[in-house]
């Protein structure tokens, strides 16, 4: 017990098995972080030869874009609205589906597959089934009884229809986050609940299973809140951010920045937008982690 | 959960809510795999059938392998998903080793540094190696692809973690023996971290052959497309309405992963759920 924290051993032989990550997470990782950054005090622009330090031209010009007041405004609130409520029907499935064993291999799987299917390919399916004319989804709100829509193309409603399939995409990735959550929950508990009287479903949720399950669920809120920041697949491919801007989201407006308009520096300084969103929520998700780790 | 069936009308109600959702979550595959077997004046009648009335799945799927070369795109996919796991544990298996059991100067920097770049989400790096590439010429080439994914800080803290529980005396036998500390981490270490190794490499295939946003912005030769660019460009570049083609280009492309998890489940589950470490 001389040694807690590693054995000591030639200076070459560590080197041989850290050197080859430390370079490539200069190059790749922290190298890029920091330009990005000092990018963002330039007016770069993809292939210009010339390159000059213009301060905080490009935030102060942020604050004056309107495309990126209305990208802002969109991702808060399709991170708004896919969050609760995927991690709502995340535990309700999780919960549900461990409540018995009749067909829970079945419903685990179905649940889980929009996680792992290539979302890409998937939203081109949505993109059909939401086709004004000839979609499944409005042949069946017709069959209900209800008026046709143009899903993507209506501008009250395309945001909503992006959070809809944002959150079919990611109930699954939830459930088996408490799944995890729930399995450690020792049974003893709910038999003490019993004899304390908690004898129906409702009390032992209040009772044990809900404030076990507190962190977990801070911590897929998190998780869900970083996944949400980052839509841009469905976006890219279903709506272009349109009509008129009503489903500009962050990482689009960052991506037509750059590659559409060639503005790097410009680009840059959304992008550190976007890593302040981000780092605020790892930071709570460390935090959350943390306190985890103490508890167990 | 607590052992004790629920009553029989809960039971009901149970299957009742999960079924409702189950075909809420399944209904885009129906329709995508039905939908590919229909011919195209079923497709866009005005009647809606579940199940194709007359089968068009043979034109469908032969349209959707000759109007874009779909096969060498699959083919791109494994050869950069293989690529980048292969170097990944390479890159990765090493430094965790060291990082879990052996004890050098900068180890705390380089763990800190792990902690600081999970954090770091790749789109917002992607600008910066986008205009290296650019300078090194290496945009529109397989290695554009690969590069960036070689370094997993997520790789290494995931094995960091499991070789912390690979009891020392199996290292000091080896190193008895006379092994180098880079034998040991392949002949000793890396057999006992099989099960990680696969959760890894699960969670690397599928974030990589699904991977959108960065294969778009490092490639524009059709030749590098990997699956999620071919079916995009089937989408947005052809008859963007020829659904029944389109449909049967989305089922090839998310048929590997979805079969190898149908085969493969509670390992597929294991290995997407670390990624909620990432994020």
């Amino acid at each position: 017990m001389a040694d807690v924290t590693g054995r000591s051993v030639r200076r070459r032989d560590t080197a041989i098995l850290t050197v080859p990550a430390v370079l490539l997470m200069a190059i790749f990782l922290l190298g890029p972080l920091f330009c990005v950054v000092v990018l963002s005090f330039t007016d770069y622009q993809l292939g210009a030869p010339a390159i000059s330090m213009t301060g905080l031209a490009n935030y102060v010009e942020m604050t004056e874009d309107e495309t990126v007041r209305i990208s802002i405004a969109n991702t808060l609130m399709y991170v708004g609205i896919v969050v609760p409520l995927s991690v709502a029907l995340g535990l309700g499935a999780a919960l549900l589906i461990e409540a018995d064993h009749s067909l829970r291999d079945f419903y685990r799987a179905a649940y889980f597959l929009p996680v792992m299917a290539t979302l890409i390919a998937m939203a081109i399916v949505w993109g059909f089934m939401l086709d004004p004319r000839i979609g499944g989804v409005n042949f069946a709100l017709k069959a209900m009884g209800f008026k046709a829509q143009d899903f993507l193309h209506d501008r009250k409603l395309v945001l909503f229809t992006l959070c809809g399939i944002g959150i079919w995409q990611s109930v699954g990735f939830n459930m088996v986050l408490f799944m995890a959550g729930l399995t450690a929950i020792p049974s003893e508990l709910y038999e003490a609940a019993a004899i304390d009287g908690a004898r129906d479903g409702g009390a032992r949720f209040r009772l044990v299973t809900w404030p076990l399950l507190a962190p977990v669920t801070l911590f897929t809120v998190v998780i869900t809140a970083i996944r949400a920041f980052q839509v841009f697949d469905t976006v890219q491919v279903l709506t272009d951010g349109g009509p008129n801007k009503a489903s500009e989201v962050l990482l689009h407006t960052i991506y037509a920045e750059a590659f559409g308009y060639f503005r790097a520096g410009y680009a840059a300084a959304l992008v550190v937008v976007f890593l302040v969103f981000i780092l605020a929520l790892s930071a709570i998700r460390l935090f959350v982690l943390d306190r985890r780790k103490q508890a167990t | 959960m607590t052992g004790r069936r629920p009553a029989p009308t809960l039971r009901l109600l149970r299957h009742l809510l999960l079924l409702a959702g189950a075909v809420v979550m399944l209904a885009p595959f129906f329709l995508m795999v039905a939908t590919s077997f229909k011919p195209k004046e079923e497709i866009f009648s005005a009647e809606f059938h579940l199940l194709p009335q007359r089968w068009g799945g043979t034109e469908n799927y032969v349209t959707a392998l000759t109007q874009v070369p779909l096969v060498h795109f699959l083919l791109n996919g494994a050869i950069v998903t293989a690529a980048i796991f292969l170097l990944q544990v390479l890159v990765n298996v090493p430094a965790a080793y060291a990082l879990a059991k052996l004890r050098f100067r900068g180890k705390a920097t380089l763990f800190g540094a792990v902690l600081l770049c999970l954090m770091i989400p790749y789109q917002a790096i992607a600008l910066p190696i986008y205009i290296l590439f650019y300078q090194l010429g290496l945009l529109n080439t397989y290695a554009s692809l690969v590069l960036p994914f070689t370094i997993s800080v997520f790789g290494i803290f995931l094995m960091r973690q499991f070789f912390l529980g690979v009891p020392d005396d199996l290292i000091d036998a080896a190193r008895v023996d006379g092994m180098s500390e880079y034998g040991i981490v392949w002949s000793v270490m890396a057999p006992t971290a099989v099960p990680a190794l696969v959760a890894f490499g699960i969670f690397s295939v599928v974030a990589h052959w699904n991977d959108y946003f960065w294969p778009l912005i490092a490639v524009g030769d059709q030749s590098l497309y990997t699956p999620p660019l071919g079916i995009a460009f089937l989408k947005l570049n052809g008859e963007g309405t020829a659904y029944g083609p389109l449909m049967a280009a989305a089922t090839i492309v998310i048929a590997p992963l979805v079969l190898a998890f149908l085969v493969a489940q509670r390992r597929f589950v294991e290995g997407i759920t670390f990624s909620g470490l990432k994020g």
